[in-house]
């Protein structure tokens, strides 16, 4: 599968399974003191960050060349 | 006393970070606005984070939690992780590439450019500068309702009708004042130190807050038997707020629309012309979700815990306290004076990280797009044009410093409005890096849909004072979007297309 393609159904699939309606109303806790819900969009978050780590990794789409490294003066970290 | 003496203190040292960047100052408006295009990775990721997180992330947070429930964490965070990622990857990153090749400092320079149109520019600039106002408006709120709770009964006969403490119309002067002297001394390369530093702060601290507050609140001899003793109290006495049932599915779909604001934020937009290469951007998009939970879920849980928090058999946060208010009281409550008065230092740090670039880009945007546009760049020299960004920055500050006065707002609400006006505006911007068909017409279109929709929605809203009000069970943003998009796609269609030249310099792949 065409990698680029398979990048954004990941942040597509982000997107729908953030409308979570399943725990909409579900009050159960996890260890007992987080609500089940909050756990599930605590647990997206996470996702969010690894599918964009993927994205950077396979479909980066700038290129480097507009500005030479020697014209970038003074970095600062 | 002490936690006054904590805040001064810390005040004091984000004016010496100032003063310390200011030796580093090159002495020309593009150091002042851009730092050079010299920021790499970590400050372009500590950067961002703390100008997107503002007031409306720690103290709104809270106290829409306090009000609402845990769902809050969902409608904003969760969202804003998935969406301002989305943002830096498919927006900031293509204009800083434009922006680096033809030499941008501002939105509208890019836009008039694209666009072949000086008129976009006179358009934009009231509706861009409308927007922020309301923004600067929640970080002066928050930051005088803060130090007025911190400080109760520190100052009894001087302020005995503020409960003793420092009145809120003096701590958001004096937050304004601290935040202008940075942003003056040090510029864009001040501003972004500083807000590394305050981020650096307002993250710690604010972890530091929250497992301080659960072991208080649980009063359990481990951390997990705290946790789960604070969220049982919730469970026996508010089960719902452990729920999102407050929110209606159709709502919280909308609100996925409005971290979409990240996209036209023109703050942010100065902040991505900062950085040293595209490369830099590759940390920020990665870690901004992690950061965004690192700081939304303790809040959140914290804000649901004061719903059913007691010390004593007594309710912590009284019923009908500000929402404004309650993440203030826990810190005060819970926490004793030193860590009262460093937590407080913390939430002073998210308020000001995202002023001093408000602050920094509102006097930018008015002296590239309408002094040096019109008056022509040869005018006036470097020194001048600085001068002349202060003295803007100047006049928004005392106005929304004034308007601060007259009525505040729940901080959450009010952001939502400001957000959902920048929302609207996204379409705009991904056509214009995306779409060559694209007209100058279409934009002007989109534009005046924009603020039409947003006026219209504003009052009937009754001025955002309901704030049940909706769009079809949605946030009116989403009427806005849709305006917006479908006024500039029908609008660009009939017109004239802009010019092969043009096309060729912004589209080079598909022209050259």
């Amino acid at each position: 599968m065409n990698v680029r393609l398979g990048i954004w159904l990941l942040i597509l699939l982000l997107v729908i399974l953030h409308q979570d309606f399943w725990f909409r109303s579900d009050g159960r806790l996890v260890l007992g003191f987080l609500p089940v819900g909050f756990a599930y969009h605590i647990a997206l978050t996470i996702a969010a960050a690894g599918t964009w780590w993927l994205a950077t990794k396979l479909i980066w789409p700038a290129d480097d060349d507009v500005i030479s490294s020697s014209d970038a003066e003074g970095t600062e970290s | 006393m002490i936690q006054l003496g904590i805040i001064t203190g810390y005040l004091v040292l984000l004016v010496a970070l100032g003063i310390f960047s200011n030796r580093l100052f090159r002495g020309t408006s593009q150091d002042y606005m851009l730092a050079s295009h010299s920021i790499g990775p970590v400050l372009l990721l500590m950067s961002l984070f703390g100008t997107t997180m503002t007031a409306f992330a720690l103290v709104g947070s809270t106290g829409k939690a306090y009000q609402t429930g845990v769902g809050v964490y969902g409608l904003m965070a969760s969202s804003s992780a998935v969406v301002h990622s989305l943002c830096f990857f498919l927006i900031g990153v293509p204009l800083w590439r434009l922006g680096r090749r033809y030499g941008y400092t501002t939105q509208i320079q890019f836009f008039r450019d694209r666009l072949e149109s000086s008129h976009i520019g006179l358009l934009l600039f009231p509706i861009l500068v409308g927007l922020i106002i309301p923004y600067l408006l929640i970080g002066v709120l928050s930051g005088g309702a803060v130090i007025q709770k911190v400080t109760v009964g520190a100052f009894q006969n001087v302020f005995a009708d503020f409960d003793g403490g420092v009145p809120p119309w003096l701590g958001s002067l004096v937050i304004c004042m601290i935040v202008l002297t940075y942003v003056f001394a040090g510029g864009m390369r001040g501003t972004a130190w500083a807000n590394t530093f305050q981020t650096s702060v307002f993250i710690v601290l604010g972890v530091v807050t929250f497992l301080l507050i659960a072991g208080r609140i649980g009063g359990q001899d481990s951390l997990l038997a705290s946790l789960q003793a604070a969220t049982q109290a919730v469970q026996e006495h508010h089960p719902e707020m452990l729920t999102r049932t407050k929110f209606p599915p159709a709502l919280f779909l909308s609100f996925m629309l409005i971290p979409l604001s990240a996209g036209m934020f023109p703050h942010l937009f100065q902040h991505w012309l900062t950085a040293k290469n595209a490369d830099s951007f590759r940390l920020p998009i990665i870690m901004h979700p992690i950061f965004i939970l690192l700081v939304w879920a303790p809040c959140v849980l914290v804000g649901v815990w004061a719903t059913s928090a007691t010390v004593d058999g007594e309710l912590l946060i009284p019923e009908g306290t500000s929402p404004n208010a309650v993440l203030a009281m826990m810190v005060a409550k819970l926490c004793g004076p030193v860590l009262s008065g460093l937590l407080t230092a913390g939430i002073l740090a998210a308020i000001m990280s995202s002023l001093d670039s408000q602050f920094l880009c509102v006097g930018t945007i008015f002296t590239r797009d309408i002094v040096e546009h019109y008056a022509g760049s040869d005018r006036f020299t470097d020194r001048q044009i600085v001068v002349i960004a202060r003295g803007f920055v100047v006049a928004v500050v005392a106005f929304t410093y004034l308007l601060s006065l007259l009525e505040p707002r729940a901080v959450f609400d009010l952001g939502i409005w400001c957000f959902s006006g920048f929302s609207a505006l996204v379409p705009l911007v991904v056509a214009a890096i995306y779409w060559k068909r694209l007209t100058a017409a279409g934009a002007c279109a989109s534009v005046i849909a924009t603020a039409a929709t947003w006026v219209w929605f504003f009052i009937q809203s009754d001025f955002a004072k309901n704030p049940q009000y909706s769009f079809f069970g949605m946030l009116p943003g989403v009427g806005m979007i849709g305006a917006s998009s479908v006024a500039m796609t029908v609008v660009s269609l009939v017109t004239r297309a802009p010019s092969e030249k043009t096309l060729a310099r912004f589209f080079p792949s598909r022209n050259g």
